[in-house]
């Protein structure tokens, strides 16, 4: 006989030590507020802005940022591929940074700027970087495309910035728009359909990269 | 030239041009003497440019609605938790803390889970989608490690995932046959695929090997791999009155609902299937047990659920592909003409479905040999059943396949790619059909040029860029042409110009809707924007499944059919007043948003004035073409040549694709820009298959070990080079649109081109995937 119980700590549990410790040091006060008298704190309020709109919420201290936008803001763009930041689906961008929106409690994103795949454009009215993706067909799928292109925004805006990454050869000199700069940068963003060569070409074009 | 002239070589311009455009109908059946698809002549109209995807603006601004993300009031969200043994009975499972938690509704097990009849497993009847015939939730039998044993339904995900980890199995153990050579070692069993023996035999094959003056004889290896598709599985289920509705991400939605019905002991028409946006599926996106608890679960709470699996959980619920064990032997004359051709080997299942990895598919075609031998063995396993991924028997099979013909050609001094061409067949030597189009060595030509292949080095471990020995490979790629039976499509005509075509299909990413909106505006003589394309719903004609490449020549023949269908009755409605009076369909052509006669434009009517004058808004047609015979009367494949340039670390012993080129002949291409994506994404899981990809499978515990995509590796950005991608463009005459499949053949032929070019590199011969630099130390 064998007994076992479910193997694995969720991530969330994990998730949850740490926003207990952050919460010691005052970041997300919403939690501290909360705790007087109630012996399993479940939810915090928290405000946060969301393409230009600003959400009051009150969430399982639990809820990922990515689950608060899809299951409580209802914007689904943001993509759940892994739920573990493995795959990049659900890449948005927070205070000009992009981040894993599974990789980050909802309840820390207090007073912070999200932007979502929703916030760049719409049909109709297409930011540069989607239009580039339809014009070079860095997509087949569509489902990893929200992350793809809310990344290549990023990436633009981090090397425009002078960051370097991996690859960057020469730290004293500004960091260079290039294919191995992009590829190297853009590998936190997994396309199962393999548009990758695509993606290339439609960043190249709106970074203004010669061919 | 004066005025009228001008004018009248304007009209005549018209007329040529009228001609030109005028699509004819095509003919219902693609039998010998048949005329070929009047469309393929057509070289200036929609078909084969490369229109940027319809839904391209709703992908890229996350307004496509994928199937975790119909809102539905109510709803219940669901949590899984899975067996810990391989196989056994659940003696106790203790459900209590978890009830008792926080948001918790209900907690599904076998105890209390609907009566359900087992699923219909796939190939096992038309319609069946099953993923294996075992019970759902219905007795406390484990079948394999990571089967659902609970499922938690509560008020958030948080409170079902918390909820989850609060369940506590007992389990007794039987004993487990989950290692491969074990199984092996107490014997195979012939298999078959799609009903016919995976088994031929011409000649005798190894007495032709002992006596070939040159042979090689090896032993490939191919893991276990994972589609990995993003999107996770997942569905959104309601219960209204009699009628479930399911929000899946399928790629066979009408075979879903009828499976689902089977199970639950429904009619068809009560199970509503949809699924408009697919986030990858590559085989993956079909009916495992995941709808189905999801389907019981929300009977048992009596509100909409949704689940959407972990990525372990794809891992323990989606089936992957095999695992292969393959000799391929080939014995030769000293100009290289094959005199033995042997490929047999065995793969793993289970006793619950009925796939067994075909890997002998391309030697059946793709060689002349005096003799053969091709047979696949199977052994059952105690796992989780496996299912076709991308180009199931092609993708593995040519990886050995094409290794050894690269070691052959280098056993003789000959050229890789002269070998391959001093052994074109002119028929399929397994059948002795003539092929429909094969144009295999146009591509090899084409592809050598373009690639600078005379710059490879012949001798291997030559070449050298600092610290990267450089290589250059190559390998044919193949994968059949299939149409299925069960396509049908419905047409509705307006009096304003509009065209519908409602058909039971799927967009994974190949851009159906598309495509289709191109092949049906240059068949009906309509602009793009005058057509709408629906598909993903169970309720549409037809029985379509996106799988084997055959989707578009599936779509294509339906709507062949009923344009015929659609043709006749506007015609007939027509009357006398009308131009077109007394032409047979046959004798009618579709231009400019109306009809003519065929050789005489000028005889026309709009579709607007027909119906206005039969008082008509609409006209309404529903048609199925043919059954597939044209894949009894010919040999039918895409085809491609193959090349890669590797870059393998002296030091290391890392190896990178540095350049990599596909040259394909899949007839008629029908939108350039999607085909050369879908194209080049077959390359890159190929490229994946080569180095990186592997489930691994712990034998002593038949429990898969890398359930995640940090340890089970897909190619990402930095893995993969510019992929160049070429076509011959040669319509197939006996096709719907000329077309062959697209989707699949990309991935063939790829790891034995990268195995190919490090042996160039390296002088190490590599028969074991994935590649990984261990290997090359």
């Amino acid at each position: 006989m064998q007994t076992s119980t479910h193997l694995e700590i969720s991530r969330r549990d994990l998730l949850i030590s740490s926003a207990a410790t952050v919460a010691v040091t005052g970041v997300a006060g919403g939690a501290i507020a909360q705790s007087a008298g109630n012996d399993m704190v479940q939810t915090s309020k928290v405000s946060f802005i969301v393409n230009g709109d600003i959400h009051n919420m009150k969430l399982d201290n639990r809820t990922t940022l990515l689950d608060a936008l899809r299951e409580h803001l209802h914007l689904t763009g943001t993509k759940k591929g892994c739920d573990h930041g493995q795959c990049g689906a659900c890449t948005v961008i927070v205070d000009g940074r992009r981040l894993n929106a599974c990789l980050t409690l909802a309840i820390m994103q207090e007073g912070r700027r999200v932007t979502t795949i929703e916030g760049l454009g719409k049909p109709g009215d297409l930011h540069p970087m989607q239009a580039a993706f339809i014009k070079h067909d860095g997509f087949q799928c569509g489902y990893c495309t929200p992350g793809q292109i809310c990344s290549s925004v990023a990436v633009l805006e981090e090397i425009g910035a002078n960051i370097p990454s991996h690859v960057t050869a020469d730290l004293t000199s500004p960091v260079a728009l290039t294919a191995a700069e992009v590829r190297e940068r853009m590998s936190g963003n997994i396309c199962r359909c393999g548009a990758y060569s695509n993606i290339i070409d439609a960043i190249s074009d709106v970074g203004g990269m010669k061919a | 030239m004066n005025i009228i002239e001008d004018a009248k070589q304007a009209v005549q311009g018209l007329v040529q041009g009228a001609m030109a455009k005028a699509v004819a109908l095509a003919p219902d059946s693609w039998m010998p003497g048949g005329e070929p698809d009047p469309l393929i002549r057509h070289q200036h109209g929609h078909v084969g440019k490369p229109l940027s995807r319809i839904d391209g603006p709703r992908k890229v601004t996350g307004s496509a609605t994928f199937s975790a993300e119909f809102p539905v009031d109510g709803m219940v969200y669901a949590a899984v938790v899975f067996a810990t043994i391989a196989k056994g009975r659940l003696v106790e499972i203790d459900t209590r803390s978890a009830e008792a938690s926080p948001g918790v509704i209900s907690v599904m097990t076998h105890r209390n889970a609907p009566k359900l009849n087992p699923p219909p497993v796939f190939m096992s009847s038309s319609k069946a989608a099953g993923g294996d015939n075992l019970p759902i939730m219905q007795d406390d039998r484990i079948h394999w490690n990571g089967q659902p044993i609970a499922v938690v339904l509560a008020e958030s995900q948080e409170f079902a995932d918390h909820a989850a980890s609060l369940i506590c199995a007992t389990y007794e153990a039987d004993v487990t046959l989950t290692n491969f050579a074990v199984a092996i070692a107490k014997g195979t069993e012939p298999s078959l695929f799609m009903g016919q023996p995976l088994h031929n035999e011409i000649g005798d094959a190894e007495k032709a090997l002992k006596e070939a003056p040159v042979a090689v004889d090896a032993t490939y290896r191919t893991p276990r791999h994972n589609h990995n598709a993003i999107e996770l599985h997942a569905v959104t289920v309601a219960w209204t009155g009699d009628t479930l509705r399911i929000h899946d991400a399928s790629q066979l939605v009408a075979h879903t609902a009828w499976s689902v019905a089977q199970m639950f002991g429904m009619d068809e028409k009560q199970v509503v299937v949809t699924s408009p946006f697919v986030g990858g599926g590559f085989g993956g996106k079909c009916l495992w047990q995941h709808q189905v608890l999801a389907a019981a679960a929300a009977k048992i709470v009596g509100r909409p659920v949704r689940l959407v699996l972990s990525r372990e959980g794809v891992y323990r619920v989606v089936g992957g592909r095999t695992l292969t064990e393959q000799r391929v032997a080939l014995g030769a004359d000293k100009h290289g003409k094959f005199k033995a051709l042997i490929h047999t080997g065995v793969i793993a299942k289970t006793p619950s479905n009925i796939l067994p990895e075909p890997f002998i598919m391309p030697a059946r075609s793709a060689y002349a040999s005096e003799t053969m031998l091709l047979d696949v063995q199977a052994v059952e396993l105690d796992m989780l059943a496996n299912t076709f991924m991308r180009a199931p028997g092609e993708a593995v099979g040519t990886f050995a396949l094409e290794s050894a013909i690269d070691e052959l050609a280098d056993a003789l001094g000959i050229d890789p790619i002269e070998l391959r061409l001093r052994n074109e067949p002119e028929k399929e030597p397994t059948s002795g059909l003539p092929f429909s189009s094969r144009h295999v060595v146009e591509a090899w030509k084409m592809g050598a040029e373009r690639f600078g292949w005379d710059q490879r080095s012949v001798k291997p471990g030559l070449v050298r860029d600092g610290e990267w020995l450089v290589g250059l490979g190559c390998a044919t790629a193949t994968y059949p042409y299939y149409r299925m039976p069960g396509g049908a499509a419905r047409i509705t005509l307006t009096r304003l110009g509009q065209a519908t075509v409602d058909i039971a299909a799927h967009e994974m990413g190949m851009g159906t809707a598309t495509v289709q909106t191109q092949v049906v505006a240059e068949r009906l003589g309509l602009s793009l924007e005058a057509i709408t394309f629906n598909y993903g719903d169970s309720t549409l004609p037809g029985v379509v499944l996106a799988g084997g490449s055959q989707q578009t020549a599936s779509i294509g023949a339906s709507v062949i059919a009923a344009h015929r269908a659609l043709v006749k009755e506007l015609i007939k409605i027509a009357g006398n007043d009308s131009p077109l009076a007394g032409l047979k369909p046959d004798e009618v052509a579709s231009r400019d948003a109306g009809l003519c006669k065929a050789d005489d434009p000028s005889r026309f009517e709009t579709y607007a004035s027909i119906l206005e004058r039969a008082h008509r808004d609409e006209i309404r047609v529903e048609a199925s073409p043919p059954d597939p015979l044209e894949t009894m009367h010919w040999s039918m494949h895409s085809h491609g040549a193959m090349f890669c340039e590797v870059r393998v670390n002296a030091v290391t012993g890392e190896p990178r694709v540095s350049r990599f080129l596909g040259s394909f002949d899949c007839g008629r291409i029908l939108n350039s820009k999607t085909a050369a994506s879908q194209f080049r994404g077959g390359i890159i899981m190929g490229l994946g298959l080569a180095l990186m990809e592997e489930t691994q499978f712990d034998e002593r515990y038949g429990r898969i070990m890398n359930p995640s995509l940090s340890e089970y590796h897909v190619p990402v950005h930095m893995d993969v080079p510019d992929i160049d991608v070429i076509w011959t463009d040669i319509p197939d005459p006996h096709t719907p649109m000329g077309a062959h499949g697209v989707g699949e053949i990309g991935i063939t032929g790829t790891a034995a081109a990268v195995a190919n070019a490090i042996y160039n590199a390296t002088g190490k011969r590599m028969r074991d995937l994935p590649i990984t630099l261990d290997k090359l130390l």
